[in-house]
């Protein structure tokens, strides 16, 4: 997700569009992205922290998102 | 000058930054493909073209950023080579972090396709150094992710330690909302690594070097370089 703070164009937009169909009440609108990963890694530990690895080096960029990691 | 341009899939202003770096130098770049996993023998400016690695997929750069070459990029940077990087080739240094911030969409959410105005933010540095400070000159600029962005603590260094080469102006040189397109933070346009070797920005000065592309505003970064490399 965008951190709090950097601006998200895209959410504005979103929100435009919600308001414009009608939606009231929405007051703000952040999008960000959804990563699915398949592992082989079958210890629930190790598969989050290999996660973890996975969004600091690459699949984030913390300079201006977060990320949270879930096991399904 | 023996300058190496890097080649990302996706890649595809590598010769006109060619031309460019030919004009000046005489030299033809070398296009360095991005699993290489070294730099030619002797080379002395590292340029990383705009494009679409990648094809911008997960964030622009942040692939390209990976690729085997950024290793023997990186070793050059950090023994002090002149890296430049333009358009996608800014976002691929902040990436690799390389230079600090990252650049967002474009704060109006279009694609940017049109020339801008600069202003020469310091004229002491390999890349600035044939402009007066204050110059403003003309660039084409085309990119979607163009927005500079960087927390508070890293724009008052980038400030107050002069690390910001260029900033978006009015032809007059006004630092101004409305110059401003891509709703960057201070204007910024490009900046510069600690020790002034590193230099990113997004517009493509590369674009206007030569009377048939209808200017040579652009010149002078090339001309530069050119100069600290024959001096150095």
């Amino acid at each position: 997700m965008p951190k709090n703070g950097v601006l998200d164009p895209q959410g504005k937009a979103i929100g435009h569009a919600l308001a414009s169909l009608g939606f009231d009440g929405v007051a703000e609108v952040r999008a960000g992205k959804v990563i699915e990963l398949e592992l082989a890694e079958t210890d629930p530990a190790k598969a989050q922290a290999a996660a973890e690895e996975m969004a600091r080096r690459l699949l984030a960029n913390t300079v201006i998102e977060s990320f949270r990691v879930e096991l399904a | 000058m023996k300058s190496a341009i890097i080649v990302f899939p996706g890649t595809n202003r590598e010769r006109d930054m060619a031309i460019a770096l030919e004009r000046v130098s005489g030299r033809k770049p070398a296009m360095v493909f991005h699993l290489d996993t070294a730099l030619p023998a002797g080379t002395d400016l590292v340029v990383l073209p705009g494009g679409f690695s990648h094809g911008d997929y997960l964030r622009c750069g942040a692939m390209a950023a990976q690729s085997p070459i950024m290793k023997a990029v990186r070793d050059f940077a950090a023994g002090g080579g002149l890296v430049l990087g333009v358009c996608n080739g800014f976002q691929i240094l902040t990436e690799a972090g390389l230079l600090p911030g990252a650049l967002l969409r474009n704060a109006t959410l279009r694609f940017l396709s049109m020339d801008c105005h600069m202003r020469v933010e310091r004229a002491d540095t390999p890349f600035t150094q044939h402009w007066q400070k204050g110059a403003v000159f003309r660039s084409p600029m085309a990119h979607g992710d163009g927005n500079y962005f960087c927390d508070d603590t890293t724009l008052a260094r980038l400030n107050g330690e002069g690390l910001v080469a260029f900033r978006y102006a009015t032809p007059e040189g006004a630092i101004t909302e409305a110059a401003n397109r891509n709703g960057a933070r201070d204007n910024i346009a490009g900046i510069l690594s600690p020790n002034l070797r590193i230099c990113g920005l997004m517009p493509h000065p590369e674009d206007l070097v030569d009377p048939l592309m209808g200017g040579e505003d652009g010149l002078p970064l090339f001309t530069s370089l050119l100069d600290s490399l024959a001096s150095a």
